[in-house]
């Protein structure tokens, strides 16, 4: 690494990111209640440095620990229509959206990036959770067919980090038809013979869980992860009775058969890219001191999602 | 004897006044109420019409949850012939929720799955109300995978509040097998229609219609949650349900302007319970359209043109 890697880049990056300038120096841990520095605990990738639990992190944040020295380049994600449902609640859906961009700077609940982790190149997607509860609605799902295109057309791994409560109520069925739209994505990479890693994090839930999320060739998760389709709440009042601990978390998917690998965020990098190394027949990763990678131009995404994807080359099962 | 639902209240006293009438008239031969009796039917005709021309969608979902719709079993009696029930998902039970099997239709032979709710208490509980479980799922992918092999089309009737939300589905892997019975459905390279014939609830009812084409019986409903499930999210009052179905725009006639439903399967008057042998030969002729539309189509044609379909949705909003 050099000094443009690890000192002008970083710089150039917070000028532009909008992260705010944290309120308070001090964050308390919600699981034990430690009073955590900030700067240690993003160091940490929000991770307590006490007790270990994993707090709520954004995309950005995510993919800057995530990619080698925090390098990654946006994947421009086609723009759907803008509320067409004409949704209101109790508030007109345009101006929760707003609120949510407001809160979060991003534009959406979903980032796509392509970058390299351990000098292998992936393209990768994350979901915000702090952005309306990361709910799916057609934005994401053309994220996610954005992500798969992209990793097909430059032949690289998809790695999906996913966190959601479900489908967004707001776009109505069109938020539900995300299931069979980003199940068709996941069908790209397959054939494509490109590995699709899913990484669980809290929380994952209804039609997320229900579709995209549990379609990885390798399921990974973040320690006590909340995952599942129905939520405990509409279970608890569906059987009426109370339901143990532990229910639904990672740990409890893992030992049901559902997840690969139950793994901290501090760990997940290397743990990355030992197995897509492995899915892509590289030799192992060389640690050590290597050269920066190259700049990343911004990368225009060319296709639509809607245009049509399956040639005359799909055979049926 | 029909059972009324809450808004065809005036509805219900009119027939029941000319009902009334007309076993006082068989008690007594000298009675002659012909013509009143014949009145109140008149009337009851014109409000019954004017009931169900412009349903809210709150109503709607109340028609579509009539205790007495016709369900999957029905529709599969009435319009199959040799339907051969195939049970189990070789894994862990027998879903009964989840319908299944091979059968003809106009004595082509299919694969036809749909959700069972049950019509008196005991089926509905042995059906856990059109509630399937994980099982339920993986048995639906184990026939259309099969059917996907020997070239059958495929048929599925929709009719679920929704996936089964309890402890031992999300044990045995609920989403992994919705997720794997909508990856199903856009495999198989043979024909594959769908109809919602009442409720299409969320997750539990894409694992078996992202198909080639989409048909709502006129009062169903498809929605990303139930009204009460929303109301309950959103307003924080689940008793904000009708604002709810108006906001979810969940009716067949809005699901066919986002393109998410192909077509309308006009139901009789006063809804499909009404007139159940209607219905049957509605849904008969919309599937027979539907499976010569799709007739000519090589396997890979099917599966791209069932990819295009889902991809293209969303592309345009409702003009509200």
């Amino acid at each position: 690494m050099n000094w443009i890697t690890n000192y002008v880049r970083p710089r150039i990056n917070s000028i532009f990111s909008r992260r705010e300038v944290p309120e308070n120096l001090w964050k308390k841990c919600d699981e034990c209640g430690t009073m955590l520095f900030h700067r240690e605990l993003s160091d940490n990738q929000n991770v307590c440095t006490n007790c270990g639990h994993h707090m709520h992190i954004t995309p950005r944040d995510r993919f800057e620990a995530l990619f080698d020295a925090g390098v990654f380049a946006e994947v421009k994600v086609p723009e759907p229509v803008v509320d067409p449902l004409k949704f209101r609640d109790q508030k007109r859906y345009p101006d929760r959206m707003r609120a949510a961009q407001k809160k979060t700077g991003e534009k959406e609940a979903m980032l796509v990036a392509t970058g390299e982790i351990g000098r292998t190149p992936i393209v990768a997607c994350a979901q915000d959770f702090s952005f309306m509860g990361g709910s799916m609605g057609m934005y994401v799902g053309n994220a996610i067919i954005a992500a798969a295109q992209e990793a097909v057309k430059l032949h690289r791994p998809l790695v999906l980090f996913s966190a959601a409560g479900g489908a967004r109520m707001q776009e109505g069925i069109l938020s539900l038809m995300q299931m069979p739209r980003t199940t068709v994505a996941v069908q790209m990479l397959k054939e494509a013979g490109l590995p699709y890693i899913v990484v669980l994090t809290h929380p994952t839930t209804g039609g997320v869980t229900a579709s995209y999320a549990m379609l990885g060739d390798v399921h990974i998760s973040e320690p006590n992860a909340l995952i599942c389709f129905a939520g405990p709440r509409v279970i608890e009042q569906t059987i009426r009775e109370k339901l143990p601990d532990g229910f639904q978390r990672a740990e409890y998917l893992l030992d049901h058969g559902m997840l690969d690998r139950v793994v901290a965020r501090t760990e997940m990098r290397a743990e990355l890219i030992t197995i897509i190394r492995m899915l892509l027949n590289l030799p192992p990763q060389v640690h050590g001191d290597l050269p920066a990678p190259e700049p990343v131009a911004a990368i225009e995404n060319v296709e639509t999602p809607s245009e049509p994807v399956a040639t005359a080359e799909t055979k049926p099962e | 004897m029909t059972q009324y639902l809450e808004f065809e209240k005036p509805l219900a006293e009119i027939e029941g006044k000319a009902e009334e009438l007309r076993a006082m008239a068989r008690s007594n031969e000298e009675m002659d109420v012909d013509d009143e009796a014949a009145a109140l039917d008149k009337k009851a005709a014109q409000l019954l019409q004017d009931l169900y021309k412009d349903l809210t969608p709150w109503r709607k979902c109340q028609v579509a949850r009539h205790p007495e719709r016709p369900h999957c079993r029905d529709y599969i009696n009435e319009l199959f012939t040799e339907y051969t029930p195939l049970a189990g998902d070789r894994n862990f039970a027998d879903d009964l929720a989840v319908m299944g099997g091979l059968a003809r239709f106009n004595d082509q032979p299919v694969m036809v799955i749909g959700h069972e709710k049950g019509s008196d208490t005991k089926s509905r509980i042995t059906h856990n109300f059109g509630m399937a479980r994980p099982e339920g799922y993986r048995k639906a992918v184990r026939l259309m995978e099969m059917a996907g092999r020997f070239g059958l089309p495929v048929i599925t009737l929709v009719d679920t509040t929704g996936a089964y939300p309890g402890k031992g589905a999300e044990e045995r892997g609920q989403s992994e097998a919705i997720a794997r019975s909508t990856e199903m459905c856009l495999k198989i390279g043979v024909p594959l229609i769908s109809v919602i014939i009442g409720e299409g609830g969320s997750g539990g009812a894409v694992a078996f219609a992202t198909a080639n084409r989409v048909a709502m019986l006129e009062h169903a409903v498809y929605s990303v949650i139930s009204p009460e499930g929303c109301a309950s999210i959103l307003w924080k009052d689940a008793e904000k349900m009708r604002e709810a179905a108006e906001a979810l725009r969940l009716t067949a006639q809005d699901l066919k302007a986002l393109d998410v439903a192909d077509r309308i399967i006009p139901e009789p008057l006063g809804g499909a319970h009404r007139h159940p042998d209607a219905s049957f030969r509605a849904v008969e002729a919309a599937l027979r359209e539907m499976l010569a539309e799709l007739g000519d189509m090589k396997p890979a044609e099917l599966i791209a043109d069932r990819r295009k379909k889902f991809l293209d949705i969303g592309s345009k909003g409702l003009a509200a």
